[in-house]
């Protein structure tokens, strides 16, 4: 399905989008590398031009599933797996095939060629039937140029420039063929703190512009909730969940997911130790739902005495790690500084300490529940 | 430093000042009639015409043999990548009588060459093939680094732009090799103009024909003319030295095209 080419692609493509147009759609798909499974039975839909992030640690799979919906790998023979693009069956098409862009964690850039030619080569590569000319690719390349903000570098060497404008070129190198989805690997995995903070958010409102199909993989939960319209949790060769950030945020549906996305409390005996308890439930407490009240305050159920180890405050909250008396296990609060004022808060003074709100998995089921008057309220 | 600059000199410069000390020893005119004379300039031929294409084609097969040897997971691959030494490690008399054996007239491989016309020993054909044995360990271990340390990303990258794989090998993967290819192409060279002891014995040294510099320079010390070997040393060594600056040039003009610029 070659697309026409034209030069303004992206600024002629409707503003309005059908709402349940499937751009890309998983099924069933397994991969397996000798003993090793990295995707188990995983299907995945991606509506048309949103921002999904696959989100998981190494080893999940998130990057198996990358490569075959881009067409580097290939699900296993004979397990019925498939991929759609649009509906049309590429399954078994080649990446080069697929019209897909995709950028790699270390850029992989052509190093021996300016950053221009490095634009170009995808457009240099198509058939001279539907190669545009000279004049056009040069347009191209400083059309894309600017969309990535590096105008002027065209002459340019890979390796004269920064881990920043070198992921901006392999991404204008990916967008150069007009790909029907974009996919990026881990793409800011290789730079440091501050550029990944400034390229994420630039990346989000370049996806709004140009509305072109997105997924990226990431092991990053900040990045992935921050950037993504929808956030695809894996584990173990599966998906744990997929959905917006904030519903993945707010209602986990596994501990795994709990534990991977953001600072989590965990306690796994009961939690105020007494009979009753059940000592295998697994309790999750977000450091901002941990409330810390002067010692002898009323106690239930859901409170605790703790040690304070260390108080670090920065902006509006303050962080206290804590020590549970008797357990020895430690966790974490925040708390308002006018709040850590009042308490008059040191390391080593012992606090009690009371949860809000808790996320309990008796069994294997979920709970999530507010704490009212020492109870949970379900 | 000054243990490298004294290294280097009591090792490479002072035997190679030597041999230009010693040439100064004859007159202008000597040293011209005896560079220049037929029988000396036909054997420069021979040893630069054929190290040239010994080279290149070393450069090529080289650059597949390691290739072949990176990529590819076969049985006895090791087997083979531990032989790719052998011709350095064979003292090269012996190398020279196994391959006159094998391809003379009468040799296994050799009566299929001669079957078709070509003599593969005591001629040219047969210099080509002992200076190719001797220098494809130079392309192949200079190459084979370089390939392993190939990024499969970039390779990938240009697939998922929808370049053919041939087009990603030309475009892509050659160029990165290049530097490495010209520099085992240069040692491959270098050592065939010098190659002596695989050479006398497979290359029947007829005069005018088959005859290569280093036998020549051996023949005029057997005959005690000092003076005259050592002149056409010089000649050797300045044409050595003026090629392979010249490949160091291409070499470093090549590497310059992106990688050495960060």
């Amino acid at each position: 399905m070659p697309q026409p080419y034209s030069l303004n692609t992206y600024s002629l493509q409707p503003k309005y989008l059908q709402p349940l147009q499937m751009s890309i759609q998983a099924i069933h798909i397994r991969k397996t590398f000798g003993n090793y499974t990295a995707l188990e039975d995983v299907s995945l839909e991606v509506p048309d031009g949103k921002l999904v992030s696959l989100l998981g640690p190494s080893g999940s799979g998130k990057t198996t599933l990358l490569r075959i919906l881009a067409g580097l790998d290939f699900a296993d023979p004979g397990s019925n797996g498939k991929v759609l693009f649009h509906g049309e069956d590429v399954t078994a098409t080649q990446a080069g095939k697929r019209g897909v862009g995709f950028v790699f964690q270390h850029y992989a850039l052509f190093k021996h060629m300016t950053v221009a030619d490095n634009i170009a080569f995808g457009l240099r590569s198509m058939k001279r039937s539907e190669r545009p000319d000279k004049a056009a690719i040069h347009a191209r390349v400083n059309e894309l140029l600017q969309l990535v903000q590096l105008d002027g570098l065209q002459k340019r060497y890979p390796s004269e420039l920064s881990g920043g404008q070198r992921q901006r070129v392999a991404l204008a190198r990916a967008l150069a063929v007009n790909p029907k989805v974009l996919l990026l690997d881990e793409p800011f995995g290789a730079l440091d703190a501050k550029v990944r903070k400034d390229l994420r958010r630039w990346l989000r409102t370049f996806q709004e512009e140009i509305k072109v199909t997105t997924i990226f993989v990431t092991h990053d939960q900040e990045e992935a909730l921050e950037l993504a319209d929808e956030v695809v949790v894996m584990n173990n060769a599966k998906i744990e969940q997929k959905g917006p950030p904030q519903q993945v945020y707010d209602r986990p549906v596994s501990p795994f997911v709990i534990e991977f996305l953001g600072n989590v409390n965990r306690f796994t005996a009961g939690v105020s130790g007494k009979a009753g308890d059940k000592p295998k439930d697994v309790l999750y407490v977000r450091p901002h739902d941990v409330e810390l009240e002067p010692e002898g305050s009323e106690t239930h159920e859901y409170s605790l005495k703790a040690k304070v180890q260390h108080i670090f405050s920065a902006g509006n909250y303050g962080r206290v790690r804590l020590e549970r008396v008797g357990t020895h296990e430690p966790f974490e609060a925040e708390v308002p500084r006018e709040r850590l004022r009042e308490l008059e808060l040191a390391p080593g003074k012992v606090v009690s300490v009371v949860f809000r709100h808790v996320r309990l998995f008796p069994k294997g089921e979920f709970l999530e529940a507010d704490i009212k008057d020492g109870k949970l309220a379900v | 430093m000054g243990i490298t600059l004294a290294y280097l000199g009591l090792l490479v410069m002072i035997p190679l000042a030597g041999v230009f000390v010693l040439t100064a020893q004859m007159t202008w005119e000597d040293f011209w009639r005896v560079v220049t004379s037929r029988q000396v300039v036909a054997t420069y031929k021979v040893t630069f015409g054929v190290s040239l294409a010994a080279a290149c084609t070393n450069a090529f097969f080289g650059l597949i043999v390691a290739w072949v040897l990176v990529r590819y997971q076969f049985p006895g691959r090791k087997l083979l990548d531990g032989m790719v030494d052998l011709p350095f490690a064979l003292p090269t008399a012996v190398a020279g009588i196994a391959l006159t054996a094998l391809y003379a007239q009468t040799g296994w491989l050799g009566q299929y060459f001669y079957a078709i016309g070509i003599e593969t020993a005591y001629s040219k054909v047969g210099i080509f093939i002992a200076l190719t044995f001797i220098g494809i360990p130079f392309v192949v271990r200079t190459v084979q680094p370089v390939i392993e340390d190939l990024n499969a990303e970039v390779e990938e990258a240009a697939a998922s732009l929808g370049a053919s794989r041939t087009r990603t090998l030309c475009r892509i993967v050659l160029p990165a090799l290049i530097p490495a290819m010209l520099t085992g192409f240069a040692l491959a060279f270098a050592r065939a103009i010098g190659e002596y002891g695989s050479v006398i014995f497979i290359s029947g040294n007829m005069p005018m024909r088959t005859e290569i510099t280093p036998l020549i320079i051996v023949k005029f010390l057997e005959q005690y003319q000092y003076a005259e070997a050592t002149a056409v040393a010089a000649v050797m060594l300045v044409f050595s030295f003026v090629l392979l600056l010249v490949i160091n040039l291409l070499q470093r003009w090549t590497e310059s095209i992106g990688q050495a610029r960060s």
